[in-house]
């Protein structure tokens, strides 16, 4: 399983590398995303710098939901997909090789977005050990999630649009507890004050990446 | 010990598979034996394709039972080890884009855990060498990509090869090479199933050749020389409609309502 997955990881990887669909189309997404908010709510920085923390999360839902299409579209050009099926891989491993992938992808772009929070909104950041804490623990489940999702919709025709209509809602809990573990890191809160979050978003993670190691399987083969 | 010696590469009892209410393939009766080399032929929406995708796991089974290479692919637990000893070459090539011709073909060997030592002589042997190696897949003409797909074959030399249509796009010195590599593959031991509608072109290759039609073998000849007993009681077993079966018994069968692809490939729906 684990060797499948780093071949597959591996291979998402390199393709991603070669196209820079993430670098050159994704992350500037995001960071216009950035952009539009701070136009909606004026030139005052004191809403920007108090909202940073729930647009930041909204930005990443949005570049979480591009990135794992670009995962589903790859696999759909000349019927990897069945490629893939066919090859022999362990449906376990080529989900966590996609997830793997995915929250590669995210987590540099969370680095551009926490960056732009900072420069953008004049956010300030008390403690690095939340942010990253949120960041590692919500992209681990948004990735899993998302790789699950993708999976789902992968062989209906709409999925461009249905995707986002089934994988928003389901991932408000990273919404809510990444925002709340942010909130605390700009407010110079402790840990043991955004704790319960954590746990939120670890049992998010352990919940879908279980999920995922159990029936990717069976989705992969009924789409 | 001797049953698994004399169990065929291929046994498809009574096979039904459905595409939403289509049956795809309608009650299908076929057994190949190791080693063997068989050539599928049949109208278009005769069930060719679909045939090596149940065999390939590709395609659900309604009902009757599949056994590939003494396995039943449909089964989660045995798939996965039975997928790396067939090779399916399919209308498209599964090639990513943007990975070049060398990445393709050592992505898909490593992914069915073949030696990854036999990509370069499978190149060569493909003429895909030099710059063309370092080729995104993008960049190929659909002849070049069947080629890199038939180099992932070679490189895997599965146990089955299941090729669809393999001539399609093939030049003429392709076409020649994928017959001395048919040739090759089965003198090596491996089982080959051909869809196919230039059975010419396989000649001397194939030692058998059955005819699909309507979801179901309605003929059966050797080739070269056509056995008329065989293909006389394979199509009386068949019925009437298109080889199909009785259409009342059909959706009785499949507890749904059913239609059926005539030869003309008009298509009719019973309830």
């Amino acid at each position: 399983m684990w060797r499948d997955a780093l071949l597959v990881a591996g291979k998402d990887l390199r393709i991603e590398a070669r196209s820079k669909v993430a670098i050159g189309q994704v992350a500037p997404f995001a960071v216009m995303a950035l952009f539009l908010f701070a136009f909606a709510l004026g030139p005052d920085r004191g809403p920007m710098s108090e909202g940073a923390p729930g647009l930041f999360w909204v930005a990443v839902l949005f570049t979480t939901v591009l990135a794992i299409q670009r995962s589903v579209s790859v696999e759909s050009a000349d019927e990897a997909r069945d490629g893939l099926r066919v090859s022999g891989l362990d449906p376990a491993g080529v989900f966590l090789g996609k997830t793997v992938s995915i929250a590669a992808q995210l987590l540099v772009l969370e680095a551009i977005l926490v960056g732009g929070i900072v420069v953008l909104y004049g956010a300030r950041v008390h403690s690095i050990g939340l942010v990253l804490g949120a960041c590692a623990l919500g992209t681990v489940g948004l990735a899993a999630s998302g790789t699950l999702y993708g999976a789902l919709s992968a062989g209906i025709r709409v999925r461009e649009t249905l995707l986002p209509f089934l994988f928003l809602p389901l991932v408000a809990p990273i919404l809510l507890s990444g925002t709340k573990v942010f909130q605390a890191a700009m407010a110079g809160g402790t840990p043991s004050q955004a704790a319960p979050w954590l746990r939120l978003l670890l049992a998010f993670d352990v919940i879908y990446v279980a999920l995922g190691v159990i029936i990717y399987g069976p989705i992969q083969e009924s789409s | 010990m001797a049953s698994a010696v004399l169990s065929p590469a291929l046994s498809l009892r009574n096979v039904v598979a459905l595409s939403g209410r289509f049956p795809l393939l309608a009650g299908i009766d076929l057994e190949v034996s190791v080693g063997e080399t068989l050539l599928v032929e049949g109208p278009n929406g005769a069930g060719k394709t679909s045939l090596l995708r149940v065999c390939a796991g590709l395609v659900p089974v309604s009902s009757g039972e599949v056994r590939v290479l003494g396995v039943d692919p449909t089964r989660p637990r045995t798939r996965t080890g039975l997928r790396r000893k067939v090779g399916l070459l399919a209308h498209a090539s599964h090639l990513y884009d943007d990975l070049n011709v060398r990445e393709n073909i050592r992505f898909a060997v490593r992914a069915a855990g073949a030696d990854v030592g036999r990509i370069d002589g499978a190149c060569a042997r493909l003429g895909l060498t030099g710059r063309l190696l370092r080729t995104p897949a993008s960049k190929l003409s659909a002849g070049q990509r069947r080629r890199v797909a038939l180099a992932v074959l070679v490189a895997r030399a599965p146990e089955l090869w299941l090729l669809d249509e393999p001539h399609a796009g093939l030049d003429a010195s392709a076409r020649t090479l994928l017959a001395e590599l048919i040739a090759e593959a089965s003198a090596g031991g491996a089982t080959v199933v051909i869809a196919s509608h230039e059975p010419e072109l396989m000649a001397g290759l194939a030692g058998r050749s059955v005819t699909v039609t309507g979801g179901r073998v309605t003929a059966e000849r050797r080739l070269g020389v056509p056995d008329p007993v065989a293909s006389a009681a394979v199509a009386a077993d068949a019925g009437d409609v298109g080889g199909a079966g009785d259409p009342d018994d059909l959706a009785v069968r499949f507890g749904t309502p059913v239609a059926l692809v005539s030869a003309d490939e008009s298509v009719t729906h019973v309830a």
